[in-house]
């Protein structure tokens, strides 16, 4: 077996809407490595917060996994029961929410929250989970910890919540840390606070992390590997020079090129992606993205393209890779956008 | 030489939050901000949330009354709190007799103005009334400005406009929720363009977009810039957006304009700690570059606009500050050709 600390492979999940079949995750399958930081792209609805919520068991109703195996530390996460899960859940794997203004609860304590956590999961005392949250808060940036703890949600700031989120997902020094746009409602100057001390933690506590955003900055910035996903489908993955710079699916590239380079001196105009993405309910045949896709061609519209690997850690799924080697699929390869 | 189209002289705009007779209490949301636009440019403002920028914009269309202040648009005083100086030429205040001239009392009906000075909003999930048809929402523009010489005129500057923003005819019957993110926020720039403005003010009209769709909607905007001659007020939080598409850029905190000049300038070569910080924060989309940069993350957080720090508003965050910063408030002076810094330190500091 791998080393790897989470494995999925093939995961379908659905949510079974009144209005259809949505098929939120389809053919999903990554890993990701222990003490490593895998960055997962997409525009809203491509299916990237769903898949780590499926991996902490949170998917309710209508949605289930109706295929594929999620492994997570030894774990089959999609046999085990929601009280084994419970377990786990908050323990070895824990998650941090995009929006700190309603993921902490208002009428409770900050240190009633964090203590929860602790309560649950380890067999301290009152008395030690209090010394242990005041523990938490300094590690996270928190002056007057002790003050903080008696503060309720709503007498913090925005980046304060954030890191009390921060440190209640990191009480139990999980192995894994799935941080969904853990930066997007926060300013600038915040996000880069928010940031230092997410890559401040992983270096002193060595857990993964799996970072969810659509924005490629963050991204660029703490992730050891990428996931593009669009249309819940993982279209390209590599490692994170192996994307920015060497990207293999048009979609990525699309994505680099439609944002605006901050230290380019002379004016370029932004190349947008046309179109709007996928209706889900409706998916089409073949490649997901043909219908926005410049280079579209006829087989595009017909097949899911396979995977191709480009390097060990480097793969892609676009027809337009294999039809470069292949020259028996002539006729297939005519670009209908020219 | 180019034309100003709008200057904003002292602009003020304080929010009564509570409290009575002398303990009223204010929120300084824009605090003696001044600025001009001119004929065909963008102008950029960005800051973090709360700082004033949207207040700015829109105190500037009236659609808040400012304070005090001034606000001119062409040669036209749109409004005049007289008690603020006039300001000459080059952005000075004029002194007569060794007291500061004051302008005339006034506030225009701003009803033949609105055709000219119009507003982008950014939710374009709330902007747009859901039980109006988009025809209908668009059409209300043009009945309000009563520019349409028939039904027939009407219902054409509807197709027409809609076909500008890159929606089709046939869009005009739908509701609101039939469209994307993308198309919505078209459907509000359509709105804005139908009466013919000279002005518009963008208030983070891209930043509830999915990226792809960003810059779609930032390349309309610069194409209908070309096309006819508009003049923008850009306010976003994303420095990116706004360096790609404004020709200078202004930055605020908390409330005050702390510096402004070509956007270029801005970007490379900040004078203001404050902007320096920003610049750095941003995290850029390209691993090598982001892996050799450092950055300057700023301690703490933005105080509050309710009781904001003595003199510079900054200076609780500055590493820079001396006690002259607690004592007085920074003058908005030029520093060199076309850059304002309000900061007491810029010289000791680059």
């Amino acid at each position: 077996m791998s080393k790897h600390l989470v494995d999925i492979e093939h995961e379908r999940l659905s949510f079974f809407t009144p209005a259809g079949e949505v098929k939120a995750l389809d053919d999903v399958s990554f890993y990701v490595n222990e003490g490593e930081v895998l960055g997962v792209v997409g525009e809203s609805g491509s299916g990237k917060s769903v898949t780590s919520y499926s991996l902490m068991g949170l998917i309710a109703n209508p949605g289930k996994i109706i295929g594929g195996d999620l492994y997570f530390n030894g774990y089959h996460i999609n046999e085990m029961s929601e009280k084994e899960m419970r377990k786990i859940r908050g323990n070895e794997v824990s998650i941090i929410f995009q929006d700190p203004m309603t993921s902490l609860n208002p009428v409770y304590t900050i240190g009633n929250q964090i203590m929860e956590v602790i309560l649950l999961h380890t067999d301290k005392n009152k008395k030690e989970a209090r010394e242990r949250a005041r523990e938490l808060l300094t590690l996270v940036g928190i002056n007057e910890p002790d003050k903080r703890l008696k503060q309720y949600p709503h007498e913090l700031s925005g980046g304060m919540r954030q890191r009390v989120m921060i440190a209640m997902a990191l009480a139990c020094e999980p192995k894994l840390l799935i941080a969904d746009e853990p930066t997007t409602a926060l300013d600038v100057t915040i996000q880069a606070q928010i940031i230092e001390l997410m890559i401040e933690l992983k270096n002193k506590l060595g857990m993964a992390i799996i970072m969810i955003t659509h924005d490629l900055g963050v991204v660029a910035n703490i992730c050891d590997r990428i996931a593009v996903m669009y249309a819940g489908k993982i279209i390209e993955s590599g490692l994170t020079d192996e994307i920015f710079y060497n990207p293999k699916h048009e979609y990525t590239k699309g994505l680099l090129k439609s944002i605006p380079k901050m230290y380019e001196a002379d004016y370029e105009r932004l190349v947008p992606i046309e179109g709007t993405p996928v209706d889900m309910l409706n998916p089409p045949k073949g490649c997901p993205f043909a219908s926005r896709c410049d280079s579209c061609m006829k087989i595009c519209l017909r097949e899911m393209p396979p995977v191709k690997d480009f390097s060990e850690t480097h793969y892609s799924q676009c027809w337009l890779n294999e039809l470069e080697e292949d020259n028996n699929t002539e006729g297939e390869s005519v670009c209908l956008k020219k | 030489m180019s034309e100003k189209i709008i200057r904003v002289e002292h602009l003020q705009q304080f929010f009564p939050v509570g409290g009575f007779g002398k303990n009223k209490k204010y929120v300084r949301a824009v605090d003696d901000v001044s600025f001009h636009i001119e004929k065909g440019e963008t102008l950029g403002l960005v800051g973090e949330s709360g700082c004033g920028k949207t207040t700015t914009g829109r105190s500037l269309l009236r659609l808040y009354e400012p304070t005090d202040g001034r606000i001119i648009y062409k040669d036209q005083v749109l409004f005049d709190s007289g008690k603020v100086p006039l300001v000459d030429e080059n952005g000075n205040d004029i002194i007569e007799n060794g007291v500061p001239k004051l302008g005339k009392k006034t506030a225009v009906n701003m009803y033949p103005y609105r055709k000219k000075l119009q507003i982008v909003f950014q939710d374009p999930y709330a902007s747009l009334d859901p039980r109006m048809t988009v025809g209908d929402i668009i059409g209300e523009a043009i009945d309000i400005n009563k520019i349409a010489a028939s039904k027939q005129d009407r219902h054409d500057k509807i197709i027409e406009v809609l076909k500008t923003v890159g929606l089709n005819s046939e869009h005009a019957n739908r509701y609101p929720h039939e469209f994307s993110g993308g198309q919505r926020q078209r459907v509000g720039i359509a709105r804005a363009l139908v009466v013919d403005p000279d002005f518009i003010v963008a208030d983070e009209p891209v930043s509830a977009l999915d990226v792809s769709i960003q810059a779609q909607v930032v390349n309309m905007f610069e194409d209908l810039q070309k096309e006819r001659g508009l003049t923008y007020l850009f306010i976003a939080h994303d420095l990116s957006i706004v360096n790609h598409i404004s020709n200078r850029i202004g930055v605020m905190y908390l409330g005050r304009m702390v510096e402004l000049s070509e956007s270029g300038e801005i970007i490379f070569r900040p004078l203001h700690p404050y902007t320096k910080s920003l610049i750095s924060a941003i995290p850029v989309a390209d691993p090598r570059v982001s892996r050799e940069r450092s950055r300057i993350v700023l301690e703490g957080e933005v105080p509050s606009p309710l009781n904001p720090p003595s003199g510079c508003h900054f200076r609780t965050r500055c590493k820079y500050a001396t006690e002259q910063c607690a004592m007085e408030v920074p003058k908005w002076r030029e520093v060199e050709k076309g850059h304002f810094v309000a900061c007491h330190n810029i010289e000791r500091i680059n």
